[in-house]
């Protein structure tokens, strides 16, 4: 793996989440199973941004979801400050769950139409029993929603009074409540309007730097993960197949799928985009239930090999740090 | 300059709500040449998607209605047509493409069924014939096998076959002018790029003009020849691709283009957003619909609507400073 930096936060290693599929209705069998996450390891330092990319159906927001714990793990392991939690069970994940937080995608969902925002941003205040006193309870309420940029007297309206970005704040908040050490943000500004998610972003990044959060930001935007992220992992179909740092996975993309990603990507100058050569993957990505036999990528793959196609390659961390899982590079 | 494909005059649509009358669409002109690419760009409730049910008068009445302007296609005007008039148009010299090919396409019906259905419809073939063309068409939206998976639903396609078929469905009878609604934004970027270049290489083998709707801007710079931007219903600028980005003149169009991460963008420097929210239409103030969020906005902004006017060879833009902000 990539040399992690000093004190990390969360270790993930061969994490595994598969889904089986059943069928029949009075006598249920298995039929399949969905390998959503197949074999992924990690490690995000303190203070730092990992961005988790990749398209829809490869694992990225089922690792968000494992991490945290609120999936099952079919094998592996989470190291949370240290501790492995990847066997707790709801009891011991509580204390736990203070210092790991979850933003959603969607704020409209994410939110309970029925209750005030107060209460939604206070809600995990009281479930950890810190909302004894009053006044206390009130006054950090207000200060989560002024750390938001949303002025204390919302606190008595309703989420339906609120435009999205100002929803996606009302979730930050709440996910800041109990002072987290590190946040899991799945997909986060992608529901909002273009002219809204600078706004969302630069707040993620003044709170990291104010809260010295730990960040994994879930994203499929290329172009957002870039300016926020530290490090990258790059999953395809339930394996990571490339981490790196930010200047070296957009400067120079090791393995094909990452540079097929970023060329699919369309930069907001057409001079430069007629003059870049447009190299366009074909396919789509394959089912999670029947992945492709050696490398996952080799059925898309335009440098394949006769050995991708039967010989699963193997995470190498190459002199520079970064790590790919891909023939042709490494031994 | 020879007489334009598609010609939008002073096109209004209203929608009656319970909040009062939405100008959803506010006095919009453009011109769309043949074979040319016009990208309608903006954020939601924006305006440009009833634009385009406008233009095939797709808008449900009530609670919609086109209230007034012209729409000048190959010089008859589509709004004084009658039903049939504007049926024998729909699918057959302007196609549309949606956004969500899955509720876009009938689930009960083979794909083959409503690839030929264009075809059986507008150029009378018989069935045997329109089946054998849609075979064909699937053929060219690069769906392999299109014979045999003739006969299969809408759901045994993935999201980026399924739009695929959509354009085989619009392409069917050689349309003048394609009209695609966000027709990649809910398909993952490879498949997005996939789409989006197949689209681009029929339309121009075809020499059919598109109208590309998105809000992605780094979309509209690989495909777009020409930008309209809108914003609260109407439209703010609009200028060839390159002299858009290159010099935008409406503050608007340059808050965009600051606040959206760029793949190529400096990391140090931090995005600069635009303040506050996009507009409510009900509720639209009565000079310029941007001066609320405008950092440059004066008395005159608050109280009186700019113009859209020529502010370089081409480029239109409605604001009163647009001299002063061209780069």
């Amino acid at each position: 793996m990539t040399a992690s930096p000093p004190e990390t936060v969360l270790r993930v290693e061969d994490l595994k989440v598969h889904f089986p599929i059943t069928s029949g209705v009075i006598v249920r069998r298995q039929v399949g199973t969905v390998k959503a996450v197949d074999g992924v390891s990690f490690a995000v330092g303190r203070g730092e941004t990992l961005g988790l990319v990749g398209e829809s159906g490869c694992g990225k927001s089922t690792t968000g979801l494992a991490v945290l714990r609120m999936l099952d793990i079919t094998s592996g392991k989470v190291e949370f400050e240290g501790e492995d939690i990847s066997s707790y069970d709801r009891a011991r994940m509580r204390p736990i769950r203070r210092k790991m937080q979850m933003v959603y995608q969607d704020p409209y969902g994410s939110l309970n139409p029925r209750m005030k925002v107060a209460d939604i941003v206070g809600e995990p205040l009281v479930v950890h029993g810190m909302a004894d006193d009053q006044d206390k309870y009130r006054a950090r309420v207000a200060e989560l929603l002024k750390m938001v940029g949303l002025l204390p007297d919302m606190a008595e309206r309703y989420p339906h009074e609120f435009s999205g970005g100002q929803r996606q704040r009302i979730g930050i908040a709440r996910a800041l409540a109990l002072e987290p050490k590190l946040l899991i943000c799945d997909e986060p500004v992608s529901a909002l309007d273009v002219s809204i998610q600078a706004q969302v972003v630069n707040l993620f990044m003044e709170l990291q730097e104010r809260l010295d959060l730990t960040y994994i930001f879930i994203a499929h935007d290329l172009s957002v993960v870039r300016h926020i992220s530290d490090r990258i992992a790059v999953m395809y179909l339930g394996r990571i197949v490339e981490v790196a740092t930010r200047d070296q996975l957009y400067k120079n993309p090791l393995h094909p799928y990452t540079q097929a990603l970023l060329a699919a990507v369309p930069i907001a100058d057409p001079e430069l985009e007629a003059a870049r050569g447009q190299q366009i993957i074909s396919g789509e990505i394959p089912s999670a239930m029947r992945p492709p036999p050696g490398c996952r990528f080799h059925t898309r793959c335009p440098q394949a090999m006769e050995v991708c196609k039967s010989v699963d390659p193997p995470m190498r961390t190459l002199a520079d740090g970064r790590a790919v899982a891909c023939h042709l590079h490494g031994a | 300059m020879t007489q334009p494909l598609l010609s939008v005059r002073n096109l209004s649509t209203r929608f009656r709500t319970e909040r009062g009358t939405v100008r959803a669409v506010d006095s919009v002109s453009f011109d769309v040449a043949a074979g040319e690419t016009l990208a309608i760009v903006g954020e939601s409730g924006s305006g440009k998607s009833v634009t385009a049910l406008s233009i095939l008068r797709l808008i449900p009445d009530p609670p919609g209605r086109i209230e007034e302007g012209e729409i000048l296609f190959d010089g008859q005007d589509l709004l004084k047509l009658d039903d049939a008039g504007i049926r024998a148009i729909r699918g057959n010299r302007i196609a549309m493409i949606f956004q969500e090919p899955m509720s876009s396409l009938n689930p009960a019906l083979t794909v083959g069924m409503q690839v030929g259905e264009p075809i059986n419809l507008h150029r009378r073939s018989p069935w045997a014939a329109a089946l054998d063309k849609a075979a064909e068409l699937l053929g060219k939206v690069r769906i392999p096998d299109g014979k045999s998976r003739l006969n299969s639903y809408p759901h045994q396609y993935s999201g980026g076959m399924r739009q695929r078929v959509m354009i085989a469905m619009a392409l069917a009878c050689q349309p003048q002018l394609i009209i695609a609604d966000e027709p990649t934004t809910a398909l993952d970027v490879t498949v997005q790029a996939q789409i989006l270049a197949l689209l681009k290489e029929l339309t121009r083998e075809a020499n059919s003009a598109m109208i590309l709707i998105t809000h992605d801007l780094g979309v509209v710079a690989r495909y777009a020849d020409r930008v309209a931007v809108m914003y609260g219903g109407r439209i703010v600028e609009t200028a060839t691709a390159r002299e858009l980005y290159k010099s935008p003149r409406h503050p608007y169009t340059q808050g965009l283009m600051a606040s959206v991460p760029r793949l190529d963008g400096d990391t140090e420097r931090p995005l600069v957003p635009i303040d506050g929210q996009p507009p409510d239409l009900a509720t639209l103030p009565p000079g310029c619909a941007f001066a609320p969020r405008c950092r440059q906005a004066t008395e005159r902004c608050h109280n009186e609507r700019p113009p859209l006017v020529e502010s370089a060879p081409h480029h239109f833009s409605a604001c009163f400073f647009h001299d002063r902000l061209a780069a």
